[in-house]
């Protein structure tokens, strides 16, 4: 019986070692574990290659999401390295948690732009036209990121939004807008540019009165502090900025 | 007689699905938990998840009671796949029946454009919920039912038709009252399938407090911002789901 138990104990353990086994030898290089929020999904790919170009053996492993579900996963133990988010909010709240290596520093900005289906049926022009009886329109619920920018910005231009659905990220608002489903939804002026011709976004000026920051930091009890450092300050470099211009991103 | 070593990886097992239900209970806010379930977002989300699984369960028993009475009781060619292919919302992921719907039933679905003639609109209405419960669960109605029917088998029905009832009377007097158990534990089976229902939900139908966010979506929606709140309504779905389970046995055991 005993033995038996052992043979169960060890079966047990067998995937963890596999896993560490793989890990040890899949790669003599190093690698960091970048988590970023989704809306950077493009621009980070692009600056990862860019930097494992310059840095011969690097691997940069890329892990995207809600900044604020990131940051649930790196405050349980998530084996990132570098934390880029969305928003200030969810990054200070990593810094409370005494979660981050550095100071966090701003690396972009970026704001909201209206998202119509190819063809606007729905004639949208203006951000006012968003709250109109019959428009369809769909936005980031206000516990998010982009929805409480939408939130903001329509109290700032005193218009009250009726959307038909509060969705939990920007991809899901594109996601019903690039579908037809809806007439009309509120991104990131990023996420309209990432989408081509699959939507058309509409820019408005109140939008400039709700500006998204993103901060950058490595994460705390790192084990690849300087190659995180070095992937921070290339996200910051000309080319790393480039790259987010690129995308639509604002400067810091 | 099983072997006792068996005893071992079946323990395993039983940890494995019994100890993350632990860990929900130990986790609750109990001091807050009256007040976190009754928030006028939870009650919201609890009184549509149960209004909308009811009514999917409904149309699962109009709709499912007939498929699985085709299926059981005639045979014709291709029955077979067909019975896989009705079958198949039980290993589609979710999210994948979601995106079907809507490119069926959407603005710009294959029926979208009938809909929007006839003046419905399906998208971001309660409606949507229930056809996306509806498409999940229905299959858990028909196996369930259908396996009565085939167990159940027709002699009855034969001797009913001898007698000289109509096949509408023996449908009435004899299958239905014969294959209720079946049919209960499926629709209970269903029931809690649509409860649970979260993917093709939120592909399809969006999310908006009162019309379109089910209890699944409120706690997706609560863990980003109110753990302790996410934690307590998961409770209260484990408790549905425990009293569903002990009401599916107690009716499909004798």
């Amino acid at each position: 019986m005993r033995k038996l138990l052992l043979a169960a104990a060890l079966s047990l353990l067998l995937p963890a070692t596999a896993c560490g086994g793989s890990d040890a030898g899949g790669s003599s290089g190093d690698t960091l574990t970048v988590y970023a929020a989704a809306s950077l999904t493009a621009s980070f790919g692009t600056i990862a290659d860019r930097f494992e170009a310059e840095h011969d053996g690097v691997d940069v492993k890329l892990s995207f999401g809600g900044s604020s579900d990131l940051a649930t996963q790196i405050q349980n133990g998530a084996p990132a390295d570098v934390f880029a988010s969305a928003d200030t909010a969810t990054m200070d709240d990593l810094v409370g948690a005494r979660l981050t290596g550095a100071d966090p520093e701003d690396f972009a900005t970026n704001v909201l732009e209206i998202a119509v289906p190819p063809g606007n049926p729905a004639g949208i022009a203006t951000f006012q036209d968003l709250g109109k009886p019959g428009v369809q329109l769909v936005v980031c619920a206000p516990e998010v990121p982009c929805g409480a920018a939408a939130r903001g910005v329509a109290d700032q231009a005193g218009v009250t939004l009726h959307p038909v659905s509060e969705e939990q990220s920007v991809t899901d608002v594109l996601g019903k807008v690039t579908s037809g489903e809806a007439d009309a939804g509120l991104v990131y002026v990023t996420d309209v540019q990432a989408a081509g011709d699959q939507v058309v976004g509409i820019p408005f000026p109140e939008a400039s009165s709700v500006v998204n920051v993103y901060p950058i930091a490595p994460v705390a009890d790192t084990d690849q502090s300087a190659l995180a450092r070095q992937f921070i300050d290339f996200v910051l470099s000309p080319a790393g900025q480039q790259v987010l211009k690129d995308a639509g991103f604002g400067a810091p | 007689m099983i072997p006792r070593w068996l005893f071992v990886p079946a323990a395993v097992g039983a940890a494995f699905v019994l100890l993350p239900l632990v860990a929900i209970v130990a986790r609750v806010d109990w001091a807050a938990f009256p007040e976190l379930i009754t928030s006028e977002a939870s009650k919201d989300a609890l009184w549509l998840s149960l209004r909308t699984s009811g009514a999917a369960t409904l149309l699962c028993i109009a709709f499912g009671t007939p498929m699985a009475l085709v299926l059981a009781r005639t045979s014709f060619p291709g029955q077979g796949v067909l019975r896989s292919l009705v079958l198949l919302p039980l290993v589609l992921p979710p999210v994948v029946g979601g995106i079907a719907l809507l490119y069926t039933f959407g603005r710009r679905g294959l029926l979208g454009h009938e809909l929007d003639v006839l003046g419905i609109q399906v998208a971001f209405s309660t409606t949507a919920v229930v056809m996306a419960q509806t498409f999940v669960a229905m299959p858990f109605l028909v196996v369930s039912l259908e396996g009565a029917l085939r167990t159940a088998g027709g002699r009855y029905e034969a001797v009913a038709a001898s007698l000289g009832a109509g096949p509408t009377t023996a449908f009435r007097r004899v299958t239905l009252p014969l294959v209720m158990p079946g049919l209960v534990s499926g629709a209970v089976l269903a029931f809690a399938r649509a409860l649970g229902e979260f993917g093709a939900t939120i592909t399809f139908a969006g999310s908006l407090q009162g019309v379109t966010r089910t209890l699944p979506l409120e706690i997706y929606q609560l863990r980003e911002t109110d753990v302790d709140a996410a934690v307590a309504l998961s409770l209260v779905l484990v408790v549905v789901a425990v009293l569903v389970i002990g009401l599916a046995r107690q009716r499909s055991s004798p």
